[in-house]
């Protein structure tokens, strides 16, 4: 079809892929104006823990939608989706510093003395914090020119990481709710599910390498 | 809020409403407004609540009293639409959303365990409406986060010694109530429901211990746990147990909801202390809502003078 041809989704695809995902982000930021402003907003009674949450959701969102790129391609057995993966990927680091921010700056106001004890001591800011951290080196690494310097397949090997920055997100949004909810369990499902959908890829896979090495 | 003074003369709205169509009037409106979240769908997050409250809340009269930490009082809406009552949902603005299922009158309570004269009263069998005070007390959450609340009702004590404590009990259980039909989120375990709180009794006795039917004059609002509720200021919020159905002395430490659900972070004292932390949350320091920076948190909450003899030679980081 000519309409989703590959150079038509370059060309106006990808643009309006990256405004749609802008959108939460200009939402909170709007908000946050309107309250320095002293007008009526969305942020509620603690805007603070609302901007804490929105930005983690949105990470979380994020993340999920990267992972689901793979699969739907794979789906619809065409390389187009994987025009958007790495503008999804980025996204996903873009709202995590946001979700950062928003508890470094919003929440903790440069408390760092409080902001480390939090790190050491509370387990789900420990976990969330290993999940950033391992997505930083994904994001500086998502240039085509790294690429090249570090080899496809090191780079393919460096980047499998997200599995276990989707994990750790997760992780850290369960343990951030209290008593047994549901909705971190449905973001835990969806996870599960593009994890799952990875395996017979991941055996077959390993199975070429095996006849490979029985081969040689 | 639509505060509605009604002359003697007037009908009630519910009394000329069918049944059907007030019981089910937030399905009505709901309706109406589907299709605008939709289109709203991608704020839907921040996306504040539905209009608080339906309930007329009548007037109370009470006496003033000089309890008051002269601290800038919450603002109503605040109290109202900011709250923790998982039976409603787990999200702040659930309860007010949600709370209008619950029909606070007519409404009883049964007092049992070790009493002289146990069984099952009308609220106003508990609580002396003639008697009702105004006390504005600081309301601490394990979440960090703080408000300042006038609540009216009266002291526990005197409620409890009504009914005959006999010798021997040692601590008071209340319970609040587990609906289906008024309560829609406890069809999620979210936690193992009736939620259960409980006091020592010498906690229960002291005179900051206060069973609260009202604040900012009016009768409770039901999400903030209509129509009587616990109010402990020393302890963390959890503590102030909601809608209760059930007070019982025993001679046992009572199991309460969230030391069950997870016996580490939340132990039966709960005393606010800034000095021993949650496994979640610093306890230092809190955000009174309405203010942007955090600010200290005190030793029980400010109220150590009266409650502090209460836990003499103690270990407090034990019994947290």
């Amino acid at each position: 079809m000519q309409l989703l041809s590959v150079p038509f989704l370059r060309r106006y695809g990808k643009p309006v892929v990256f405004a749609l995902l802008l959108v939460p982000a200009a939402i909170l930021v709007h908000n946050w104006w309107l309250a320095f402003e002293g007008l009526p907003n969305d942020l509620g009674f603690n805007p603070q823990e609302a901007s804490n949450r929105f930005t983690g959701d949105w990470t979380l969102r994020m993340l999920l939608l990267a992972l689901a790129i793979t699969p739907l391609s794979k789906l619809l057995n065409s390389p187009k989706p994987i025009l958007f993966r790495r503008m999804v990927g980025l996204y996903a680091f873009f709202y995590a510093c946001l979700h950062i921010a928003s508890y470094l700056w919003l929440d903790k106001y440069f408390a760092w003395g409080e902001v480390w004890a939090d790190i050491l001591k509370r387990i789900y800011i420990t976990v969330g914090m290993a999940a950033f951290v391992l997505l930083i080196p994904l994001a500086v690494t998502s240039t085509r020119g790294w690429v090249r310097r570090l080899g496809s397949k090191n780079w393919q090997r460096l980047h499998k990481a997200v599995y276990a920055i989707g994990v750790l997100a997760v992780i850290h949004f369960i343990m951030m709710r209290k008593g047994f909810q549901v909705e971190p369990l449905i973001y835990a499902a969806i996870l599960a599910a593009l994890l799952i959908s990875r395996v017979p890829e991941w055996v077959r896979k390993a199975r070429r390498r095996n006849r490979k090495a029985a081969a040689a | 809020m639509l505060i509605k003074n009604r002359h003697a003369w007037q009908e009630s709205e519910n009394a000329v409403t069918p049944e059907g169509v007030y019981v089910n009037r937030r399905n009505f409106l709901r309706a109406g407004l589907a299709g605008g979240a939709a289109i709203a769908g991608l704020g839907s997050g921040l996306s504040s609540a539905f209009a608080a409250e339906d309930r007329v809340l009548a007037p109370l009269t009470y006496r003033l009293t000089n309890i008051d930490p002269g601290e800038e009082q919450t603002p109503f809406n605040a109290v109202t639409q900011y709250n923790n009552f998982y039976e409603y949902g787990t999200d702040k603005d659930d309860p007010a959303k949600n709370a209008w299922r619950l029909q606070p009158k007519p409404w009883s309570v049964t007092v049992d365990g070790m009493v002289d004269k146990p069984g099952t009263y009308g609220l106003e069998d508990v609580i002396d409406f003639k008697g009702l005070q105004e006390r504005i007390y600081r309301l601490r959450c394990v979440e960090a986060w703080s408000m300042v609340i006038p609540w009216i009702g009266v002291p526990l004590g005197p409620v409890l010694q009504k009914f005959g404590i006999q010798s021997g009990a040692k601590y008071v259980r209340f319970e609040t109530l587990a609906d289906k039909k008024q309560m829609p989120g406890i069809k999620w375990p979210v936690l193992d429901w009736p939620y259960e709180e409980g006091l020592r009794l010498d906690e229960a006795m002291n005179e900051l211990a206060f069973l609260a039917v009202g604040l900012y004059g009016n009768e409770l609002p039901n999400q903030n746990g209509a129509p009587i509720r616990l109010v402990v200021p020393w302890k963390y919020g959890f503590k102030s147990i909601k809608s209760i159905v059930r007070i019982s002395l025993t001679d046992k430490e009572p199991s309460t909801s969230w030391s069950k659900a997870n016996a580490r972070e939340y132990g039966f004292y709960s005393n606010v202390n800034p000095d021993v932390d949650h496994p979640r949350w610093s306890q230092k320091r809190e955000r009174r809502i309405g203010e942007f920076a955090r600010r200290e948190t005190l030793m029980f909450n400010g109220y150590g003078d009266l409650v502090a003899d209460l836990y003499k030679g103690m270990d407090l980081k034990a019994n947290y």
